[in-house]
């Protein structure tokens, strides 16, 4: 496609579009072509669909194989470049959106791909099947197609484009409608052996050691990609990976694969690169998640004083080693379109803490404790446990007694998100690019017992609730930008949990490896225009 | 033969009530632990909402009892089907036949070369108990002994691996490069060279151990003063008199090793990242895979069965009075 014919496009809908995949083509002529990536991978998913598991672990392998809509983009205006889509636009009323799609594109089985995939997938894949996409089409009710490269997206309520937008990295991974109507879409062997339009296909996987993918001799954009192949070797150890980057055995380890730790040595051996780019999109948040059905700690005092007894600096600087931020509320610095600093702040002051709880009826016993409290670190990360250790010393030093206890994942979920049975507890949700679908749930009350990363803690404010079910259905943008400022205020005032810290990962590659961190999402964006030095 | 024909029989039958106690004790223990495989994968899935929630439970049949599920496993193992993985969504029979040969040369090769140079080192300790050389070697082993696996398979790849390069860092073949035959079982050793000496090492000081505190026992007894008196050389009585004797407890520590090998190899796996079957295991927990853990206890269970039962007949070759006894039972 050239220019010429997107521009003229682009007058024709009257739409928003970015056109930064312009200077990625003319960038593209003096990369080298061919070479094998090997990056090391440290799970493997069970479910490998990204239309089905929007997770960051089943896109790190599949965001290759199965494009979504748009990307994620740091230059872009909207902060979205084109995939499968080309053009989109919501209508005033928040009732539907039109999503121009891009021509000439095929399967990697030869099939064309069509506006019938794009509906099929909406219809019968994100909105029942998907984790994060049964929240942004919940009120999803028909997708018409008035021609092969036009999706029309209905809605039965006022749905806000902007949340469409920020989600569509995330929650539109287009599937093959012909291999998928008619089956059982769960279990659909295409779930394991993806079919996609992406920049390279699913050649191989052998379980417990790699996943191999090939590139795609037919993918659309021109030039693309470079790589001849991707290997994902499964290192299940961390030092392992740090080995074998080393040893020259992998060329790129994402995700932190290497741990904090040995990051300042390995950036000492030569050839080898630490990249904290290409993560700002995925942001995660260091959160202590509260039990306010606790009597001490629905005391707004009480939560108070622990902020107060956090020191968000120590914390960056001693747990993360310096590759974070302190969080100043409930979203992240990373999420411009949203972020208020005006919210207020708890700084580090154990005197000032003391005093608060003094004064709400805690004084300290004769050991010096005031009360005590059953502390549940997530075990997910290094830097989650961690925080667990610290935040019992931080919980000493104002006479409150926390006792760790520290489970593996799955009954850390069943302790926290379905028996309650925690007081205070250390979760690291992601920021998905909007409130609505990652930040709400964590403050909204009324969600049922089982639901992982929600809120569990029992809070229930009528001011905070009315604000979140508002804005989820403001279809003005700059209204409901505002709401949601107001959402971060009244938070910050009223603690339903505590946001300590913000972070992305690292990525530890050898010099060889060309164009890693390019976009905010690029561990799990397409790798399209990732080249290898021979 | 008859006699040995008879004793495994004997044994297979026996072996029976063993394999189901084992199967219900595991099922029950995994019961006990908090959280079930809708918990470990939404976990991995970033969560999800109640209906999807509800919706996994039943289509892992969760929202049965304890004992239904017991029950349906049990009778579906009589019928030799070890049942479908939800956590890796495929049969459990194919995962197993998969992960196991790795662990078989992992083990195997580890296993045969701890008893073969612990033996062989325990024999010249023992030779001359108390002897410098004696005390060396015991000090040796100790040190190598009290070495945390994971730690010594490290140093190892950080030592060969990493800053040599003469052997490769983890993995149990090289990835993706279509080697085959002979190319690639060569490939294979060198991949197993680094794990297969972590794990012997550590494994060698058992049997050297056990075997020079054998032989310094044997040397106070009269039968080797007779060989003695005999005017025997030094080097017969250590063979076939002092060694050959000592040897009775190194083999029945042989058969108890081999159980508790399949166990200690989950942390070599990992380091080494070898697809084997104590990472299967440690994955199936993790994931409160029920059928998964209780497919691959069934096939541990039935693997020590018949390591034992083969050590029973090697028994019967070394000390006659073994047979013996079994034989007028």
């Amino acid at each position: 496609m050239t220019s010429l014919s997107r521009r003229s496009l682009l007058q024709g809908v009257g739409v928003l579009l970015a056109s930064t995949a312009l200077p990625a083509f003319s960038f593209a002529q003096a990369l080298p072509t061919g070479g094998r990536l090997v990056v090391a991978a440290d799970s493997e998913p069970r479910n490998l669909n990204p239309a089905i598991v929007a997770s960051n672990g089943v896109f790190f392998v599949a965001s290759k194989v199965i494009e979504p809509l748009a990307e994620a983009d740091f230059e872009a205006e909207g902060g979205l470049v084109p995939r499968l889509a080309i053009a989109w636009e919501g209508s005033d009323d928040g009732l539907s959106a039109t999503f121009k799609l891009r021509q000439g594109v095929t399967w990697h089985d030869g099939q064309p791909f069509t506006a019938a995939d794009v509906a099929f997938s909406a219809l019968e894949v994100w909105k029942p099947l998907q984790n994060l996409g049964r929240i942004v089409f919940a009120n999803l009710e028909s997708v018409d197609t008035p021609d092969d490269y036009t999706a029309v997206f209905n809605f039965s309520k006022p749905t806000p484009f902007q949340l469409l937008r920020n989600a569509l990295p995330v929650v539109t991974s287009v599937l093959p409608r012909h291999l998928y109507e008619g089956t059982n879409i769960a279990e659909n062997p295409a779930n394991t052996q993806l079919v996609g339009t992406g920049p390279f296909r699913f050649a191989e996987y052998k379980p417990g050691e790699y996943y191999r993918l090939a590139r795609n001799e037919t993918y659309w954009g021109e030039g693309l990609p470079h790589l001849d192949e991707i290997i994902y070797r499964v290192l299940p150890d961390r030092a392992a990976a740090a080995g074998a980057l080393e040893a020259e055995e992998i060329q790129l380890a994402a995700f932190s694969a290497v741990p904090l730790a040995d990051l300042a040595r390995i950036a000492q051996v030569p050839g080898i690169e630490v990249i904290s780019r290409g993560y700002e999109g995925l942001t995660y948040q260091l959160v202590v998640e509260i039990n306010h059905r606790r009597q001490e700690l629905s005391n707004l005092e009480v939560r108070r004083a622990i902020a107060h007894a956090i020191d968000k600096q120590y914390v960056v600087d001693t747990i993360f080693l310096g590759y974070a931020t302190a969080a100043t509320g409930i979203v992240p610095h990373n999420a411009p379109e949203f972020y208020n600093p005006e919210v207020p702040q708890y700084e580090f002051d154990i005197a000032k803490a003391n005093a608060l709880l003094d004064a709400a009826g805690y004084p300290r016993g004769d050991n010096g404790i005031r009360f005590s409290l059953k502390l549940l670190p997530a075990p997910y990360f290094n830097e989650t446990r961690q925080f667990g250790d610290y935040l019992r010393q931080a919980l000493a030093e104002i006479g409150i007694d926390a006792q760790l206890v520290n489970n593996d994942s799955a009954a850390h979920q069943k302790a926290v998100y379905t028996d309650h049975d925690f007081d205070l507890a250390v979760a690291p949700p992601v920021f998905r690019g909007d409130p609505a679908i990652s930040t709400t749930i964590l403050i909204r009350s009324g969600t049922p017992a089982g639901v992982s990363f929600s809120n569990q803690g029992g809070y229930e404010s009528a001011e905070l609730d009315s604000l979140i079910d508002r804005a989820a259905e403001t279809v003005d943008t700059e209204e409901r930008t505002q709401l949601y400022n107001e959402l971060q205020v009244r938070a910050g005032e009223q603690l339903p949990l505590i946001n300590v810290a913000e972070w992305g990962f690292i990525t530890v590659a050898r010099d060889t490896v060309l164009n890693v961190g390019n976009n905010p999402r690029w561990a799990v964006s397409n790798w399209a225009d990732t080249a290898v030095q021979q | 033969m008859n006699r040995a024909l008879r004793l495994i029989g004997r044994r297979a039958i026996s072996s029976i009530p063993v394999l189901l106690i084992v199967v219900i004790g595991t099922f029950f223990l995994l019961e006990l632990a908090s959280g079930d495989a809708v918990d470990a994968y939404l976990v991995s899935i970033g969560g999800g909402d109640a209906a999807l929630i509800e919706h996994l439970r039943q289509s892992y049949g969760l929202d049965q009892s304890a004992l239904t599920r017991l029950w349906i496993y049990v009778s579906s193992l009589a019928r030799l089907d070890l049942g479908w993985s939800v956590a890796f969504n495929r049969p459990i029979a194919g995962l197993i036949l998969e992960r196991l040969p790795n662990t078989l040369y992992l083990m195997g090769s580890a296993t045969a070369l701890a008893f073969v140079f612990g033996t062989a080192l325990g024999i010249l300790a023992g030779a001359r108990p108390g002897s410098l050389g004696d005390r060396l070697l015991s000090i040796g082993s100790l040190a190598l002994y009290a070495v945390p696996s994971f730690w010594l398979g490290l140093v190892l790849s950080v030592v060969f691996a990493v800053q040599l390069r003469w052997l490769p860092t983890s993995g149990i073949e090289t990835i993706a490069s279509g080697k085959q035959g002979l190319e690639r079982a060569l490939d294979i050793i060198r991949h197993l060279v680094l794990p297969v000496s972590a794990l012997a090492m550590i494994y060698l000081a058992l049997f050297l151990r056990l075997m020079r505190a054998g032989m310094a026992e044997i040397w106070r007894l009269d039968f080797v003063r007779a060989a003695r008196a005999k005017g025997l050389t030094r080097a017969r009585i250590v063979l076939r008199h002092v060694a050959r004797n000592a040897l009775l407890p190194v083999i029945t520590m042989l058969g108890l090793q081999a159980a508790s090998m399949l166990g200690g190899s989950v942390v070599i796996e990992s380091v080494f990242a070898i697809p084997g079957f104590g990472r299967l295991a440690q994955e199936a927990v993790s994931a409160r895979d029920a059928p998964l853990l209780m497919g691959i206890i069934v096939v541990s269970a039935v693997l020590v069965i018949v390591v034992n039962m083969l050590i029973d007949l090697v028994y019967a070759v070394l000390d006659p009075r073994v047979g013996a006894s079994e034989a007028a039972s």
